[in-house]
């Protein structure tokens, strides 16, 4: 979405009677606001670096974002997916620093991507059998890995921070290309994928199924438990696969900072683009929108030198406001 | 005096199996700690495990309470970190000022979460989550991100220190008095039944004419209040009101609850049983520390959060058990 784009919708809008737009397209709304308000405000807003800087940031979060809308498209949520980047970003380090890893740079390269998605395919793997065998409720079934997932991740480090110099693994964080970062361009590969997948696939259809009616999906013969535990997998390697874009953007792995705090983000991000909470919406495109209106709050607040704990309150404020807005939709 | 004909021991056990199954628990690793450790049962041990888990015991059961509406409530570790910054700005004039003040401040941010489920409608788990960020925040910025030292001249911190009576320590004392009011509310009231029917069904509990808006307004509040009065213990107990603390407490809540048997889903759930259910999860890291003092095991802090999830993990399998088992009982008949 260009900057082009949302001003010209919200020049439109005058037009149209405000309440029902701002209802139906409050995110892109907020956007441009936040958006004129740095253009005026923020010292050196109109900078190729800024951008730059805000996109290597908000890949992770829109990654995430996007598994997170998936689960909650089903009428689940995920509050591992930080813990997860925790561990998978344990994980790599290890793996490329250890004695295969050295004398196989190549072989290492390859396993430090691969075991931590297949790690993170697994804690997702466990979070769905809980959820679609088990039948735990979301909240409680990935609180487990919310918790002991950092841990394992820091009985894997001794609590240590990994330093490391390793060009080709931090190309998944700092590699350009066309001048803008690898990690942004990829995120926007997996949108597209992941679009495709929720319109073209029963797959797809099945997700939206699920969050609409469960009972009614399972009734009509659909896959429910296999969807379900799918959504979760594909939340967790995305969570996965953050943590390690993480790690490669600092050249370093610290598995109690790692992914902290990432739920937060990303339900905001899934909520404030559009997911509804009880389920039967995914807006892919509606989670990265989501994730750039976070980070640009974030970017905004601390560019103007308001201190984090503020931002923080600042966070939740939007939290409530965005769920706020969407349960009005709703009835 | 048991009544023989009302109280079925048999059909107790079958319809309690978890609740049984934490009482038998807690008595066996009690009577492991008290045969394999020396000074597991001496006065210093049992002070400060009761010092420290009494912040654990008021929380899990303000927790108890939202959960049995099939609600939730991540804001207490937050809130609790709040009040006791707080307190420790309040313990100058007593504790007789102190504690109501970071009670009320609990309370405070209860109302919060109350109205945003109550009247706007925001799904417990969000509206809390929120309130959970907005008041690490507030504590960080009400502090200026410092611990705050409390004021030793005042009792502030008798509280958190001393025994009554030279037997019990205060903060248990305290912890124990709101816990048997609770009992009494939620077994005994109309209150309390209220908010065990919204959990069984909240459409239901408002077309028989339950006051539903009221009862869900009060287990916040409640919550918030607990979540205050264990402040108030931190601040009195470690001496400094402490803006970071409060991390994770929200987990060890939830898993006290879960473990005691209650619900998650509502409609089903006890006091007692959740006391018993900290307390066993407190027991478990004592003992885990006397191993470590042993050399039997050597677990470095960051064990502790594997444990806890692993714990969670086996309570919530053996609740699925139940409920299956539950399940296709019902379907049988």
């Amino acid at each position: 979405m260009t900057t082009q784009d949302t001003e010209l919708k919200a020049q439109q809008s005058a037009t149209f009677a405000w309440g029902p737009f701002l209802r139906k397209n409050g995110g892109l709304v907020a956007l441009a606001v936040i958006l004129v308000f740095n253009i005026i405000v923020t010292p050196n807003f109109l900078q190729m670096q800024t951008l730059f800087v805000n996109i290597s940031q908000v890949a992770t979060i829109a990654i995430v974002a996007m598994g997170m809308t998936l689960v909650i498209a089903t009428g689940g949520i995920d509050l591992s997916v930080g813990a997860i980047m925790a561990l998978a970003g344990a994980l790599a380090p290890l793996i490329f620093l250890s004695e295969f890893g050295q004398a196989n740079p190549a072989l290492g390269i390859a396993a430090a991507i691969a075991v931590p998605i297949v790690a993170a395919l697994a804690c997702g793997l466990f979070n769905g059998i809980l959820v679609a065998n088990l039948k735990v409720q979301p909240i409680i079934a990935t609180l487990i890995l919310f918790i002991s997932g950092r841990g394992i991740a820091q009985v894997l480090t001794n609590g240590n921070l990994q330093t490391f110099s390793n060009p080709s693994f931090s190309y998944l964080g700092t590699g350009k290309v066309l001048g803008l970062p690898f990690q942004g361009w990829l995120a926007l590969l997996i949108a597209c994928v992941l679009y495709l997948v929720m319109t073209r696939t029963t797959f797809g259809r099945y997700v939206l199924a699920i969050g609409g009616n469960e009972r009614a999906a399972e009734l009509s013969g659909g896959p429910v438990k296999r969807v379900k535990i799918g959504v979760y997998m594909i939340c967790g390697a995305l969570s996965g696969l953050a943590g390690l874009i993480v790690v490669a953007i600092n050249s370093a792995s610290d598995a109690a900072r790692n992914g902290n705090l990432m739920e937060l983000d990303a339900i905001a991000a899934a909520v404030v683009g559009g997911a509804l909470l009880q389920g039967g919406r995914a807006p892919i495109f509606g989670a990265i929108l989501g994730a750039v209106i976070i980070q640009l709050v974030k970017y905004t607040l601390l560019a103007n030198g308001v201190e984090d704990e503020v931002a923080l309150i600042a966070k939740a404020i939007i939290i409530l406001a965005a769920v706020y807005v969407q349960q009005a939709r709703k009835e | 005096m048991l009544d023989t004909d009302t109280f079925d021991l048999r059909k107790y056990l079958s319809r309690n199996p978890q609740s049984v199954a934490v009482w038998v628990t807690l008595a066996a690793l009690i009577l492991f700690g008290l045969l394999r450790y020396d000074n597991f049962g001496g006065a210093y041990n049992i002070t400060s495990f009761l010092n420290y888990n009494s912040m654990f015991i008021i929380i899990s059961v303000g927790m108890c309470f939202v959960i049995m509406t099939g609600g939730i409530d991540l804001s207490v570790g937050s809130v609790a970190a709040f009040t006791s910054v707080i307190a420790a700005y309040l313990s100058p004039y007593g504790i007789e000022v102190a504690l109501p003040g970071a009670v009320l401040a609990g309370i405070g941010f209860g109302a919060i979460n109350a109205v945003s489920v109550v009247v706007l409608r925001i799904p417990p788990f969000i509206a809390t989550l929120a309130t959970m960020l907005g008041a690490k925040g507030g504590a960080l910025v009400i502090s200026g991100a410092q611990t705050i030292s409390v004021d030793w001249g005042s009792n502030f911190t008798k509280m958190g220190m001393e025994k009554a009576l030279n037997v019990l320590p205060w903060s248990i004392v305290v912890v124990g008095v709101v816990v048997i009011v609770l009992w009494v509310v939620l077994e005994k009231t109309s209150l309390g039944r209220t908010v065990l029917a919204i959990g069984g069904g909240e459409d239901a509990s408002t077309l028989m004419g339950l006051k539903v808006h009221r009862a869900t307004a009060f287990v916040y509040l409640l919550s918030g209040g607990c979540a205050g009065l264990a402040g108030v213990i931190l601040a009195s107990g470690f001496g400094a009101g402490q803006p970071l603390e409060g991390i994770g407490w929200e987990l060890s809540a939830i898993a006290s609850v879960v473990v005691g048997g209650t619900l998650l889903t509502g409609g089903l759930g006890s006091v007692t049983a959740t006391v018993a259910g900290a307390l066993l999860l407190g027991l478990v890291f004592n003992i885990l520390n006397f191993e470590n003092g042993r050399g039997t095991i050597s677990f470095s802090a960051y064990w502790q959060m594997v444990i806890r999830g692993g714990f969670l993990f086996a309570v919530i399998l053996f609740q699925a058990r139940v409920m299956a088992g539950r399940e296709q009982r019902k379907e049988a008949t």
